[in-house]
């Protein structure tokens, strides 16, 4: 397979492409693949050694795609401004209908390799570590090969339909990989319940899909975004949406959302590369690649915005009293994912991206700490068992503190640069709730992150006593990853963030978002540091600041010198305040009855629908059916009898048929 | 009346009648194939009478008479050489015992 698609990817360069551009984006894709067939195939006999061509391919794929995003990023030859394509093969020549399997590299794609191949590839790393005693070993890089080689054709894919494919194959590692201790029922629960809910949504992409098709006739994505103007407004609406089907349900958006804590029954380095930094993240890039189509129907974009910062306000307030670490960081997720919608919904689509890259790095480090701290503490989830363990592990925790404040969104970090940006626009494009609602959950963030941490770092160790004595910091593999993660949460908004209004990243997206920008009317408007934009600013901060203020005085705090104990008995008295606090805690900690909802919606009422159409096919379908069958078996075993084998009853009936026939002539002729 | 077409006729059928009743009756096979003589020679009878005493039959029904002979002979060959046959076989004469195509 990989000969041939290097053959593929030289043979085409001959059609006036760069013969060796065009094999090295092959190779970014083709690797990942590669170390998938060969670990699947002898990984098993490998053992504990399984990792090395995994993560050797990763690393390889890192390596090209930097050198490629530098290209691109730079507006190197060929790529210029709006990006370099190429065709490897065509796969699907059937007359009119034309897929083609190609490559497209621009800035959008650039951004997304970027957070893909580093977090893919210090989550392999980490992977070592993590699951060292695991075995499944070999497996488990399998299938990470396999996910790096989905997400990447995913992202680098110039094709509808080729996009369709990869995003199933997310979806099937997701599940592979949710499921990976499938001994465990609610791991197999959880992978089923992921696949299921992806499905719903994949139904409306692939609708969209076909839409596409009927209405212009191809399904190569530039071509699309190019002639989607001619189409009606109503299509554009129904394809717009039917994309965000998907995106809703890859992205785990409201009321699809119920799949994304679930699927953290996961071993903690696939939350991080899957669940939290790189597929989830596919809806965001999927909106954002076809944000030419959403720019035709600003009806549609409301709905986007609508969903995503409704799923940001719900998920902020689940998170607040969940007491399991990674699912407090899962509905984070969630909340992030949906600013991240809500940014996309007001047309603000370089802070989206941004905020995908920002939170892609410290929501991944975020995981993997996490994955850390339970590695520490003997497969302990439970927050309210944890405590005090800053003094144990100390890379762990000054990482996650980082990559705590870097949510929060407290300057310079990288969250603070991409938040800001995305609540900045919202006001200034005149999405005022968006923005109200994205600066409440601006400060849950900053609560539930630092409840968090109170809770697992500060204070007293609340586990047995015996066990404090065991808990040491993780080995190099995963710490090394940690530190190296840390770093762009730390630099990433200095780095492409600054300067505010202008900054670099805006200048990268720039020309991806030209014509949806020009379609939906945004101008360059001027930035106002010492106006509206920075009295913005100091607000998110102050939101930010106030949320995690709380959160120290009530969870505890063990900074130098700000020091105070977690206080149990005051989170208690708030909770118990009155009964609309008493709803509110109880509505948090069941997740808003999300699950029982559609536990009534589709299992029992769903159940009781599918009980009577089922009845209806048994008795009445297969009924009628069985029913002549058993018609003519019962009269065939009645006549069976007629044949006794006694030559007698034969002559007899001859006898009597004779005598009948004789006589009924005899009456007829005496007429 | 002793003499006429109507007294052969009659004679025909009682005997056709006892032949018929013999097949249908008994379990023996000789007995049944002698009734099925029984009954081709009631025939034969019908058909000599209709000869006697029709005219513009009197040549065809002597014809026809012997030719129902030589089947009849025919018949009883093979149908005696059948029987003989299954009862090598069977060591029974009883047509009810013959049951073996319905098993």
């Amino acid at each position: 397979m990989l000969g041939g698609l290097l053959a593929a990817a030289e043979g085409e360069a001959t059609g006036g492409g760069d013969a060796t551009l065009n094999l090295l984006i092959t190779l970014i894709v083709a690797l990942p693949m590669a170390g998938f067939l060969v670990t699947a195939l002898v990984g098993r006999r490998l053992g504990r050694q399984a990792h090395w061509i995994p993560v050797g391919v990763v690393v390889a794929s890192w390596l090209i795609a930097m050198y490629v995003v530098f290209q691109s990023l730079t507006g190197a030859e060929p790529f210029g401004a709006h990006g370099y394509g190429f065709t490897i093969w065509e796969w699907i020549p059937a007359g009119d209908f034309v897929v083609s399997v190609g490559f497209f590299v621009d800035n959008l794609t650039a951004c997304l390799l970027i957070v893909v191949t580093t977090i893919g590839m210090l989550v392999h790393v980490y992977s070592i570590g993590y699951m060292g005693h695991d075995p499944g070993y070999w497996r488990f890089f399998a299938y990470l090969n396999l996910f790096m080689f989905s997400m990447l054709l995913l992202v680098l894919a110039d094709n509808f339909l080729v996009v369709f494919v990869a995003w199933e194959l997310v979806g099937l590692c997701s599940y592979l990989l949710i499921g990976f201790w499938y001994t465990r029922r609610s791991a197999a629960l959880a992978a089923k319940k992921a696949f299921i809910v992806n499905r719903v949504g994949d139904v409306g992409f692939a609708l969209g899909i076909m839409l596409i098709w009927v209405s212009l006739g191809t399904l190569d994505i530039r071509e699309v975004l190019e002639r989607i103007g001619e189409l009606d407004p109503t299509v554009i609406a129904a394809i717009a949406l039917l994309v965000f089907c998907g995106a809703v349900g890859k992205s785990a958006q409201f009321p699809l959302h119920v799949w994304l804590p679930d699927a953290m029954e996961g071993p903690t380095p696939v939350s991080a590369l899957i669940h939290a930094a790189t597929m989830v993240n596919a809806g965001v890039y999927l909106v954002a690649r076809t944000a030419d189509i959403y720019a035709h129907v600003p009806g549609v974009m409301v709905v986007v915005a609508a969903v995503g910062i409704f799923t940001a306000i719900l998920a902020a307030s689940i998170a607040m009293t969940q007491t399991d670490i990674k699912r407090v960081l899962a509905y984070s997720t969630l909340s992030q994912l949906g600013y991240m919608f809500a940014a996309l919904g007001v047309g603000a689509f370089v802070a989206a991206i941004f905020h995908l890259m920002a939170h892609g790095f410290f929501k991944g480090l975020l995981f993997l700490d996490s994955g850390s701290v339970i590695h520490a503490v003997h497969e302990e989830q439970d927050m309210r068992r944890m405590g005090g363990l800053s003094k144990k592990i100390r890379i762990t925790y000054w990482t996650m503190l980082i990559g705590s404040l870097a949510i929060a969104g407290i300057p310079p970090l990288a969250g603070f640069f991409s938040k800001d940006e995305i609540l900045g626009e919202a006001f200034k494009f005149g999405f005022y709730w968006v923005w109200a609602i994205g600066f409440v959950v601006a400060g849950l963030t900053a609560f539930y992150m630092f409840r968090l941490m109170g809770m697992t770092f500060w204070g007293s160790f609340r586990g047995p006593r015996e066990l404090w004595d065991r808990i040491h910091e993780s080995p190099p593999t995963m710490t090394i990853p940690l530190i190296l993660l840390a770093i762009p949460s730390v630099l990433l908004g200095l780095a492409i963030g600054l300067p505010l209004g202008d900054s670099t990243i805006k200048h990268w997206l720039e020309p991806v978002f030209e014509e949806a920008d020009e379609l939906l009317g945004i101008g360059h408007g001027e930035y106002a540091l010492f106006g509206v934009d920075g009295a913005l600013i100091l607000m998110s901060v102050g939101i930010a600041t106030l949320g995690l203020v709380v959160a120290w005085r009530l969870f505890g705090v063990d900074l130098g010198f700000l020091r105070r104990d977690p206080q149990p008995e005051r989170v208690d008295a708030i909770a118990q305040a009155n009964g609309l606090t008493r709803f509110l805690y109880r509505a948090s900690l069941n997740k808003w009855w999300f699950d029982e909802l559609n536990h009534l919606l589709f299992i029992v009422i769903g159940g009781r629908a599918a009980a009577a159409l089922w009845w209806f096919d048994v008795r009445v379908i297969d009924g009628t059916v069985n029913g002549i069958g058993r018609f003519f078996v019962d009269v065939g075993g009645g006549l069976r009898q007629v044949q006794t084998g006694r030559v007698q009853n034969y002559a007899l009936g001859i006898a009597v048929g004779l005598l009948l026939m004789a006589g009924a002539y005899l009456l007829i002729a005496s007429r | 009346m002793s003499n006429s077409l109507d007294a052969y006729l009659i004679l025909s059928a009682i005997l056709f009648s006892i032949g018929t009743f013999g097949f249908l009756a008994r379990r023996n096979a000789i007995s049944m194939l002698m009734s099925i003589e029984l009954m081709l020679n009631a025939v034969n009878l019908a058909i000599v009478a209709f000869g006697a005493f029709v005219p513009d039959l009197a040549g065809d029904a002597a014809v026809i008479a012997l030719m129902v002979m030589a089947v009849a002979a025919a018949e009883a060959t093979v149908g005696l050489a059948i029987v003989i046959a299954i009862f090598r076989n069977r060591r029974t004469p009883l047509v009810d015992e013959y049951d073996s195509l319905r098993r």
